[in-house]
């Protein structure tokens, strides 16, 4: 911590905590971001156009691989194979079981419907598309494996070497205690879905590559962290990490799905170096429906007890996590899973398994949350399940068993360390804003005439883990002779508004006008070390390391400024820019001394854990119980991340994070049949929701902070993904449980909505009398 | 083919194939990249453009199909930086964009909407934005931003935005 | 995705397009508003050898009174419909309908005739248009002939068009005061309808309940017989075949018919 004189402090504080708007967008709303296939960077030009020929089968052998027709259509310099590939095929996630390596490029067996099998180059992208569909690969089709008990069965395996589908594991090599449940009046057990979501940034994935005279590949891709897409990239293609050179471009949303690199971007590195020019690549939506990582995708069963007062007394969690047909990132999440099952409950008894098995469909990996949604949705759903077992309010069962605010830090059953949480105090603010008595007066009326749109109220308390995983960040802040700032960071944005908020950083010690810093990212010959952005750790962890760059410059100025004007550095403030004697006009400027000696710091902050923010949401969905159809009619937030730094940043993603959670819960999910087809590959067919399915929201605002860092902040941009979901996956259920149902599963489309009704009406629930309904 | 199209106010000229994309004439023939293609379906809008006044999906259209015709590109809303269009401005103001992929389709788009509805509703808003996507903002700063370009107050007091009572979307409309 | 290549005329009259048609039949399809035929062909599921663009024929772009109908050039974009003072005058329905299709982008662009010539059994025209009664005009070099709506679909994406015809005009009958409906049942908003229900004058249009639109006529027959709208709506699906799919079951479309038949009924006869 810095010293600071009070004035200092008042003026650095002047700031934080407003709406600034972002200075990246005059250019963004201009002559637009610049992304990976916008670039016209000269090193560019001449590249040839990279186009997959993608296997049309989930599961099959490849007999035979024909690219003569190909290699001669207009505009083709080269085709490659598996076979032409002299690289090892790595395994993506190396916690998996061995023998789960994915090929560069299928050879023997294709293992998804979109797996690249051959990659054609052209002169331009149009002829590329012809040519590929000249490629012509002979088949045998194998069974698929798309139900996740019948991989976990092995009864039809994806790699014979591995001789077995499941790729990992979590707590599998302890039983689960049979006599958990001892004692409890009451248990509940339900097999839940969390589904399977495609990410779906707007822009696709893409990069370009190019070897340099000295040796060096210079890769631009659109990353959420240029740093860790280097080393594997150079690991991938067995080169020195310092012969690689990632940039970074504007990038159109990430989510969790362009964590580091895809092995696409290394082949395209590969083509580079194979026909010494140039390569790009830019993938369509319908390849990106199936070649970029999904999310979530897990099957869980939950038990829950307690007695029938309300205290929830066991809890049990079984997970079987999907991986895709090639385990990564996504084979890792259930971990987290596992560690948040608890959530915010202080439950005495807690157990928890996860089994992650391949399945021949597209790999999972990092989707906002990331293994978090999951286990809120499922832990949220169990205390809803024994609300309505017992026959409590499920607002009131919650509020009995949050942790104590005065038991922080808490160490959970699940193994985390919870910093600071007013999980109650949460709750009660939603519930307040809410208007929660008046919704309940409203849904008894409904109910009492037997309205065709009934209302459904639901209620989330969730906490989650942020920065888990990289706690340290690298800062650097320079102040230039010319009075402009540079500030470099580890971190990578892609629409969190970074050049804004660290400027805004560095401005609060520094008083230059936040118009006269830049921000730079992503450049790795620039920024050699950097965790990128992603898990919601970008400001508890980047963000301090610039506020603490800043301060530490401000010092270093102060004691240059005392020599220089024979001061003492305790009679030094800096201000607007300057450093001045106090109760003078004496002073020099920061630019003055810039222009003496270089003045920069670097700076490392290590936050050393991770942070848990939290909340709770109130949903109100209207349901009409004749079609199924649910809506969102309002959706009541409080996100606590501790102090905020800018709230016109920290409302966007908040914003996002409900908008996908809302989606996840009655819209979104990606489908395969039986034969491992994928029958939502296009925008058409996948439930992303525009503006006309959704409400504006309501945001509460509650910043408890955190012991962790400088700043007193959390993560805040998945909140809206955790809480959100099994707020309203809630109340769709919550709508219709007077007529008998217990359980809908995600997304509760109008077709599940209708079908639960039915089926509860055909095991005694409440009839609906459509024709009599009135109109 | 030779097509002549003005884009931004400007003449342009080329001899295209015929399956040209027009987003692809103004991407790659023109140079114009802010115009971005989000999806092969036409749902997406991050491609839309001014046609003779009207948005339209340049992903959907044919470079031969705008022979001879106008073209408006977000370039050519705002060509200066330092002062955006309204609309854009009021993008800018209401944090209306975090990546920006989708942007330059929605700017148009809204552009086009206030065009032909000039005072809208936020309902009126949120259906007439139906064909343009946005993953990252859940769209409620880019309905505060196209209601504060129409001149009116996005804090005013709002009716819930997904129908009035009515279950929506999908469209219930009749004589009574 | 990008088509594959194909050759491309734009005559200025329709003669040209007439004469076109006739000299390549099936290997040419017609470029209108192009919001039906080019996203197949992005995605290569159609590969036209020759596209005769007549999406700038002024002379099919027109909204004309004559006498007791409306005579609506297959040119003209939903968009023109949708804001027509004589559209909605006279024929509410079709305005209405014409504002539900896809989103303000694609109703500058797609065009009635177009949409009719498509044959998607799960657009919302076909059936309003089904619904109304109306009549297609289809020109060739042989002249003209005009088909009812209820003769002109023989199955999906298939009418009784010739290869050397073209659509180039629709007839709906005014309706004067007549009540009307139209219930569109989406999951988002853009999406086609997972089934639609237009009602004009006691006759029920269907959207994608079988593999063209469909007349209710079980529901017709049963209000023309005096039977209330809730019973004569419980017969809304009879005689259909609805696709099953990610979003409904065959059941769930039918209940589906049943109920909104009886709320587009009800809103439409209360007028």
């Amino acid at each position: 911590m810095t010293r600071h004189h009070a004035r200092d402090t008042l003026r650095a504080m002047s700031i934080m905590g407003t709406r600034v708007v972002r200075t990246e967008d005059p250019v963004f709303l201009s002559r637009g971001a610049t992304y990976t296939d916008d670039l016209t960077d000269e090193r560019l030009t001449g590249a040839l156009h990279l186009t997959f020929v993608r296997s049309p089968l989930a599961h099959a052998t490849i007999t035979a691989v024909d690219v003569e027709g190909a290699r001669n259509a207009p505009g083709v310099v080269d085709v490659v194979t598996g076979a032409d590939i002299d690289l090892v095929a790595p395994k993506l996630f190396a916690g998996a079981a061995d023998g789960m390596e994915r090929p560069w490029l299928a050879t023997d067996k294709v293992r998804f419907v979109g797996e690249p099998v051959a990659a054609v180059l052209t002169e331009d992208s149009y002829q590329g598309q012809d040519a590929a569909d000249l490629v012509e690969i002979d088949y045998d089709p194998l069974p698929a494996v798309v139900d996740l008990r019948a991989a976990a069965s092995d009864e039809v395996l994806l790699f014979e070497s591995a001789g077995t589908n499941t790729s990992n594991g979590f707590g599998l090599g302890k039983q689960f205690d049979e006599h958990l449940f001892d004692g409890c009046d009451v248990v509940v057990t339900r097999e839940i879905v969390n589904q399977r979501l495609a990410a779906a940034s707007l822009e696709t994935r893409a990069a370009a590559a190019v070897w340099g005279e000295d040796g060096r590949v210079t890769v631009w891709c659109s990353t959420q962290n240029a740093q860790a897409a280097r080393d594997a990239i150079a690991g991938w293609l067995g080169i020195d990490v310092a012969l690689v050179h990632v940039i970074t471009p504007d990038v159109g949303g990430g989510f969790g799905a362009k964590i580091g690199a895809d092995p696409e971007f290394a082949l395209v590195a590969w083509l580079a170096r194979r026909t010494g020019r140039p390569v790009r690549w830019s993938e369509t939506r319908s390849e990106n429906m199936t070649g970029m990582v999904h999310g979530r995708a897990q099957l869980q069963t939950v038990t829950i007890g307690g007695n029938r007062e309300g205290d929830v007394l066991a809890y049990r969690l079984d997970v079987l996590a999907d991986a895709g047909a090639y385990p990564r990132l996504g084979s890792f999440l259930p971990y987290f899973t596992r560690m948040m099952a608890p959530g915010v409950y202080d439950i005495p008894k807690v157990e928890s398994r996860a089994r992650v098995v391949v399945t021949t469909t597209t790999s999972t990996g990092a989707y906002r949350g990331a293994g978090r949604p999951e286990a809120t949705a499922a832990i949220e759903r169990a205390m809803d399940l024994f609300a309505a077992e017992i026959g409590l309010d499920p607002a009131e069962v919650r509020r009995r068993n949050v942790i104590d605010p005065g038991a922080f830090p808490f160490r959970t059953k699940g193994g985390a360390v919870y910093d600071t949480g007013e999980y109650a105090q949460a709750l009660d603010k939603v519930l307040d804003a809410s208007g929660y008595a008046a919704l309940r007066a409203e849904q008894a009326a409904r109910r009492e005439r037997g309205d065709v749109v009934q209302l459904g109220i639901g209620v989330s308390v969730f906490v989650e883990i942020t920065g888990g995983g990289a706690f340290a960040e690298d800062a650097s802040v320079q102040v230039h002779p010319d009075g402009t700032v540079t500030v470099l960071t580890g971190t990578s944005p892609h629409g969190q508004g970074h050049a804004t908020a660290w400027a805004m950083l560095a401005h609060s010690h520094l008083g230059i006008p936040i118009e006269k810093i830049t921000v730079r990212h992503g450049d790795t010959d620039l920024i050699p070390r950097g965790g990128g952005t992603m898990g919601s750790r970008s400001l508890q962890t980047g963000g301090v390391a610039v506020y603490q760059a800043a301060g530490e410059l401000v010092e270093v100025a102060k004691r240059r400024a005392a020599d220089l004007l024979e001061a003492d550095v305790d009679d030094l403030v800096v201000a607007d820019g300057a450093v001045t004697v106090v109760g003078t006009t004496t002073g020099v400027t920061l630019a003055e001394l810039a222009g003496r000696a270089e003045l920069k710091v670097d700076s490392v902050f290590d936050s050393g854990a991770p942070s848990f923010p939290f909340g709770a949401h109130v949903a109100v969905v209207e349901v009409d119980v004749e079609s199924g159809k649910a809506v969102v009619d309002r959706i009541v937030t409080v996100d606590d991340a501790g102090p905020i730094l800018n709230p016109l940043l920290a409302e966007g993603q908040r914003h996002g994070g409900i908008a996908q959670g809302i989606s996840q819960a009655l819209l979104e999910e990606v489908v395969y049949d039986a034969d491992g087809n994928p029958l939502t590959a296009t925008f058409a067919d996948y439930g992303f929701p525009s503006a006309a399915e959704l409400p504006s929201f309501t945001l509460v605002d509650m910043a408890t902070p955190t012991h962790l860092n400088p700043l007193g902040a959390k993560g805040i941009g998945e909140a809206g993904t955790i809480g959100a979901t099994p707020a309203v996956q809630s109340a769709v259920i919550d709508a219709v449980s007077h007529l008998g149902v217990r359980h809908i599963d995600m997304p509760a489309t109008p077709l599940r909505v209708w079908e639960a009704i039915n089926a509860a009406r055909g095991s005694g629930g409440a009839r609906v009398d459509t024709a009599g309904s009135a109109q | 083919m030779k097509i002549e199209m003005t884009v931004n106010g400007e003449a342009t000229a080329a001899d295209v194939e015929p399956r040209l994309l027009l987003a692809h004439y103004l991407r790659d023939v023109i140079g114009l990249k802010a115009t971005n293609i989000g999806c092969d379906t036409t749902s997406c809008g991050a491609c839309t453009v001014l046609l003779d006044g009207e948005s339209v999906k340049s992903c959907t259209l044919l470079a031969v199909q705008a022979d001879a015709q106008s073209v408006v590109t977000m370039e050519g809303l705002s060509p200066d930086p330092g002062s955006l269009h309204p609309v854009a401005a009021a993008f800018r103001a209401e944090h209306g964009l975090q990546c920006g992929f989708c942007t330059p389709g929605m700017v148009m788009a809204a552009v086009g909407l206030l065009r032909e509805n000039p005072t809208p509703t936020e309902r009126e808003v949120r259906e007439g934005l139906e064909g343009n996507l946005c993953r990252c903002t859940g769209y409620h700063n880019i309905v505060r931003a196209v209601l504060l370009a129409s001149g009116q107050d996005p804090d005013a007091a709002r009716p819930g935005a997904t129908g009035d009572g009515l279950v929506a979307p999908g469209f219930s409309v009749g004589s009574a | 995705m990008i088509p594959v290549g194909f050759a491309y005329e734009r005559p200025d009259a329709v003669e040209g397009a007439l004469e076109l048609l006739a000299e390549h039949g099936e290997d040419a399809t017609v470029l209108a508003g192009g919001h039906s035929l080019l996203p197949v062909m992005k995605l290569r599921l159609g590969t036209p050898e020759l596209i005769i663009d007549i999406g700038r024929l002024s002379e099919l772009s027109y909204v004309r009174v004559e006498g007791d109908e409306v005579a609506i050039g297959a040119g003209t974009r939903h968009h023109a419909v949708e804001t027509s003072d004589v559209v909605a005058a006279e024929v509410p329905l079709l305005a209405a309908v014409a504002r539900t299709v896809g989103d303000p982008q694609v109703r500058h662009r797609g065009t009635l005739g177009g949409s009719l010539a498509h044959a998607d059994p799960a657009s919302d025209l076909p059936a309003a248009v089904l619904a109304l009664g109306g009549t297609v005009v289809l020109r060739s070099l042989r002249g003209d002939r005009c088909v009812p709506i209820t003769a002109f679909y023989t199955g999906v994406f298939s009418s009784v068009r010739e290869p050397d015809e073209l659509v180039v005009e629709v007839r709906v009958p005014r309706t004067g005061g007549a009540g009307w409906a139209y219930e569109k049942f989406t999951r988002r908003a853009n999406d086609w309808a997972i089934v639609g229900v237009a009602v004009v004058d006691g006759r029920v249009g269907l959207v994608n309940m079988g593999s063209t639109p469909l007349r209710a006529s079980a529901t017709e027959a049963a209000l023309a017989e005096g039977a209330s709208i809730v019973d004569a709506a419980m017969l809304a699906d009879r005689d259909t075949d609805p696709p099953a799919d990610v979003a409904g079951t065959k059941e769930y479309r039918r209940h589906l018919a049943r109920v909104f038949a009886r709320r587009a009924l009800t809103t439409a006869i209360v007028a």
